[in-house]
């Protein structure tokens, strides 16, 4: 198991990782998601040896690993741009980590084998890494990873360079791998799709901090700030103030949100308003909008996006909200819809 | 090109190709092609052959690989950590320690030469401060290797370095996740990386020594016979052309193996993925004192003879002729002045200031023939069709040649003519006019045809589209060849000791007469005259530097 504690590491003067810590356990997927400049990076460099935290601890199986150079560690590393040997071919570049731990060549040739079986790469023994595609460069970056059996597989954006189809494929392939293997792994990412994918829990770095931790599903239902909502895209994002007890006032009009919190009167809190229409209450297409309808939001469109299954809605206030069917543009509409208390 | 469009209107356009061609193909012809030929013939002849001939050879040979490997391995000694150190490190003062180590390459060789025998040279500074070493330098063959070091370290450091920074750090992250320790990093990563490019700077620095001549006549003496100063010798002095013309055809031959082998490495390297640098600030221990060392260990090489240089020209340190016994010590300007005047009087024994107005006035000339001939091959090169693509190669081949063959082949094929001043100045354009085209040339290709057209679709005539956009470019790419001309004019040493009549010398062939004499007025007055040459040298590089484009026309 690995255990990552109290890590804090500062670049050119600024503080990049504040106080990190998480485990990752037996089999378990963890993913790092953040913004470019979250850190996430530095912090798997950190993980591998590749760069030395100014204080903290990194440990595997309660050994502690902060000072073994990362030659030692055992542990996996797959970049986003691949970095595989240009000089050499995709069977010694497979089996140079093999070669550097003295392994016998007959050894060496079935494991090989077995690490291109894997991500299936069978018959590209004797190519040049240069002539691939970046796919195939990415699944060898992959094979030469496995093929060490690490301890633990770390991915650094892995997918990032390849384009939308083939980013899918090798992620629900890269899925099976780790699951069939049962190696723990850490992967990094911007991509919040990726992450809900990949992950078995998924921690959300926010300038050098961990601002959430959970299960994709957890993580989904439960942002718990602003922050987390924000960058996973999960609504509008209102600010309100406290004016009774589960009563709160935004611009965009009054909602009765119950929630866990306990405020008190004129309280700043945000409001997560899912795009979602609540599908208990049909969506009013005429005016009037009285008082009486609460929880709703309203507006004219201004812009209709056709997304597969549904239409994302626009509204002049910069309110959107997915609905069945396409509104008219400049069409006044008010739709019930839900909302949360982020504190 | 505009003038191409306008001519077109009058001659069909194979016409327009061949008028860019005749003149510099005919210069090519006249004062390369011919002397080479002419060499070629003599060895030809049966007296070329002869057994002496063949000792001579021979034993030049075996010499000149001795020195050009020892150093090659000297250089790579130096070059190597000098490559990693500016490829991987950021410190204070980096950018300036790289220009000095890049000033040699450019300076003439008697500079480098009357440097060296300033620092350590018996009249040189080390002897006046520590005057009971009986210490000697001028004359042995570590001069000879530590002056070839200090030229061409900056060859490792560019080519090697550029490899080195290019190289994608995350290869070598990569090679430590799978558990490679910093050794076989080193072995198994990045060293077979950088194997072609340290093949490629170890063979052009190689072919650089194999081909020296101004540095082992100057620095070494002739007792030190490289098959280059063999060719002088037995032209000038044994006055044994045969002879001489079987050494420059050896000589060609092993320039041109180097030359082939030069470009199928350059042309079989590979291009890095993802150039992204790698700087650090030096921060173990180890790394601190690795850069600490470099940089003193540097910046006193390539300081001391360069600045040995100026100071000895302005400090007094021996007798005078005519004054011995009485000798002040101490800072004069006095070699300066000097310089304007003959004391001797006699015809052959010129005055330094006429030797100055010579070489200003080859200069000159050099200066308009090479950009008179350069420009048409230029500007065809700049948009080359396929047959003018087999030429280009030729026209850089004098480049590939050694000066002293260019003087030689001089010698024998217009020997009646030496006694005209014009002689020079050719010969210097056939040296310089490979540079002037390799500047002039990208700078034409750049205009980009999508300009002129903009340029004349809002409303700009000919003759406006010429002014605001062609010239504007072309006139800091000629600033820079012109330049190019004027420096490797001034500093030209080899062929110009061949073929200059010695009532006409040049500031170089002065300086090395002067280097020669005995009296230390004499000697002052060599070092005056290199410090000068060196600064118009290095101010000859800034204006190359500044006005020529961005990574063009390297080597």
């Amino acid at each position: 198991m690995l255990e990552v504690r109290n890590i804090f590491k500062t670049y050119e003067g600024s503080l990049l990782l504040n106080d990190i810590s998480f485990t990752v356990a037996e089999g378990e997927t963890v993913c790092l998601l953040g913004a470019s400049g979250s850190g996430k990076s530095t912090l798997l460099r950190i993980i591998a040896g590749l760069e030395a935290p100014d204080s903290g601890l990194i440990s595997f199986n309660g050994l502690d690993l902060t000072t073994t150079p990362p030659h030692l560690r055992d542990f996996g590393l797959v970049f986003q741009d691949y970095a595989l040997f240009p000089h050499l071919n995709v069977n010694d570049n497979v089996a140079f980590g093999l070669k550097m731990r003295n392994v016998g060549q007959a050894e060496i040739i079935e494991r090989v084998a077995t690490s291109l079986e894997l991500v299936s790469l069978t018959r590209f023994g004797t190519r040049k890494v240069i002539d691939l595609s970046g796919g195939e460069q990415q699944r060898v970056a992959l094979a030469r990873a496995l093929a060490i059996r690490p301890r633990l597989l770390m991915f650094d954006e892995p997918l990032g360079a390849l384009d939308r189809t083939l980013r899918e494929d090798l992620l629900n392939e890269l899925r099976m791998i780790l699951h069939r293997t049962k190696i723990p792994a850490i992967y990094v990412t911007h991509d919040q799709e990726e992450a809900f994918t990949i992950a078995d829990r998924v921690l959300i770095l926010h300038e050098g901090r961990i601002i959430r931790e959970g299960t994709p599903a957890d993580v989904w239902v439960q942002p718990e700030s602003a922050i987390v909502a924000g960058f996973l895209g999960l609504g509008n994002l209102l600010n309100g103030e406290v004016i009774a007890q589960s009563e709160f006032q935004t611009e965009h009009g009054a909602f009765t949100v119950k929630c866990t919190h306990t405020h008190s009167r004129g309280d700043k809190v945000h409001l997560l308003v899912r795009p979602l229409p609540n599908e208990s209450i049909r969506v009013e297409r005429s005016e009037p909008i009285g008082e009486h309808s609460r929880n709703a939001i309203h507006g004219i469109v201004t812009d209709v996006i056709f997304q597969q299954d549904r239409f994302k809605v626009t509204l002049e206030n910069g309110l959107y909200v997915y609905l069945p069917e396409a509104p008219k543009k400049g069409q006044r509409i008010s739709v019930p819809v839900k909302v949360e208390c982020l504190a | 090109m505009e003038s191409m469009n306008k001519l077109r209107v009058f001659a069909p356009p194979w016409l327009v190709r061949v008028s860019f061609w005749i003149l510099p193909l005919t210069f090519l012809a006249i004062f390369f092609f011919l002397p080479l030929s002419r060499i070629l013939a003599l060895t030809f002849d049966i007296s070329a052959f002869g057994p002496d001939n063949f000792r001579i050879a021979g034993s030049a040979l075996r010499f000149t690989f001795y020195q050009a490997f020892l150093s090659t391995f000297l250089t790579l000694l130096l070059g190597l950590p000098s490559a990693y150190l500016f490829a991987r490190y950021n410190f204070r003062g980096k950018s300036i320690l790289r220009a000095l180590t890049a000033v040699p390459f450019m300076l003439p060789t008697v500079v480098v030469a009357a440097g060296f025998s300033a620092l350590l040279g018996p009249r040189g500074l080390t002897h006046a401060l520590f005057p009971l070493s009986s210490f000697q330098f001028i004359g042995t063959l570590p001069a000879i290797l530590i002056a070839h070091v200090f030229y061409n370290t900056t060859i490792i450091i560019r080519i090697v370095g550029i490899a080195l920074s290019s190289l994608d750090p995350k290869l070598e992250h990569a090679a430590r996740s799978l558990g490679a320790d910093t050794f076989h990093v080193w072995k198994d990563v990045t060293l077979p990386l950088l194997r072609p490019s340290i093949f490629a700077a170890t063979l052009l620095v190689f072919l650089f020594d194999f081909t020296s001549f101004g540095v082992i006549l100057l620095l070494g003496g002739s007792q030190f016979s490289t098959i280059e100063v063999e060719i002088y010798l037995q032209a000038v002095r044994q006055l044994n052309l045969p002879a001489a013309a079987l050494l420059a055809i050896i000589q060609l031959i092993c320039t041109l193996i180097f030359s082939i082998l030069y470009t199928r490495i350059t042309s079989r390297s590979i291009t890095q993925l993802a150039p992204r640098s790698m700087l650090i600030k030096p921060q173990t221990l180890k790394q601190k004192l690795f850069v600490t060392l470099f940089c003193i260990l540097l910046s006193t090489f390539f300081l001391l003879p360069l600045s040995s240089l100026p100071i000895r020209s302005l400090f007094r340190l021996e007798a005078d002729r005519g004054q011995r016994g009485k000798v002040q010590y101490g800072f004069t300007t006095d070699y300066y002045t000097e310089l304007f005047i003959n004391r001797r009087g006699s015809v052959f024994y010129v005055p330094p200031i006429q030797a100055t107005l010579n070489s200003l006035g080859y200069a000159g000339a050099t200066v308009v023939l090479s950009l008179l001939l350069g420009y048409p091959a230029a500007i065809a090169l700049a948009k080359p069709t396929r047959l003018e693509r087999i030429l280009d190669p030729l026209i850089m081949l004098p480049l590939g040649s050694s000066a002293v063959m260019l003087g030689l082949g001089f010698i024998i094929t217009y020997g009646k003519w030496l006694t005209s001043p014009w002689l020079v100045p050719f010969a210097h354009t056939l040296v310089a006019l490979p540079f002037v085209i390799r500047t002039l040339q990208p700078a034409i290709a750049s205009i980009p045809q999508r300009l002129r057209q903009a340029a004349s679709s809002l409303g700009a005539s000919p003759s406006e589209v010429w002014k605001q956009i062609d010239f504007p470019i072309l006139r800091r790419a000629t600033l820079a060849a012109g330049t190019f001309a004027f420096t490797i004019s001034l500093g030209e040493f080899g062929a110009t000791l061949l073929i200059a009549r010695p009532e006409y010398p040049t500031v170089p062939l002065a300086i090395e007469r002067f280097l020669s004499q005995p009296g230390g007025l004499n000697y002052g007055q060599s070092m005056a005259m290199a410090t000068i040459l060196m600064l118009l040298a290095m101010v000859g590089m800034l204006t190359i530097e500044k006005f020529r484009l961005p990574n063009t026309g390297e080597f």
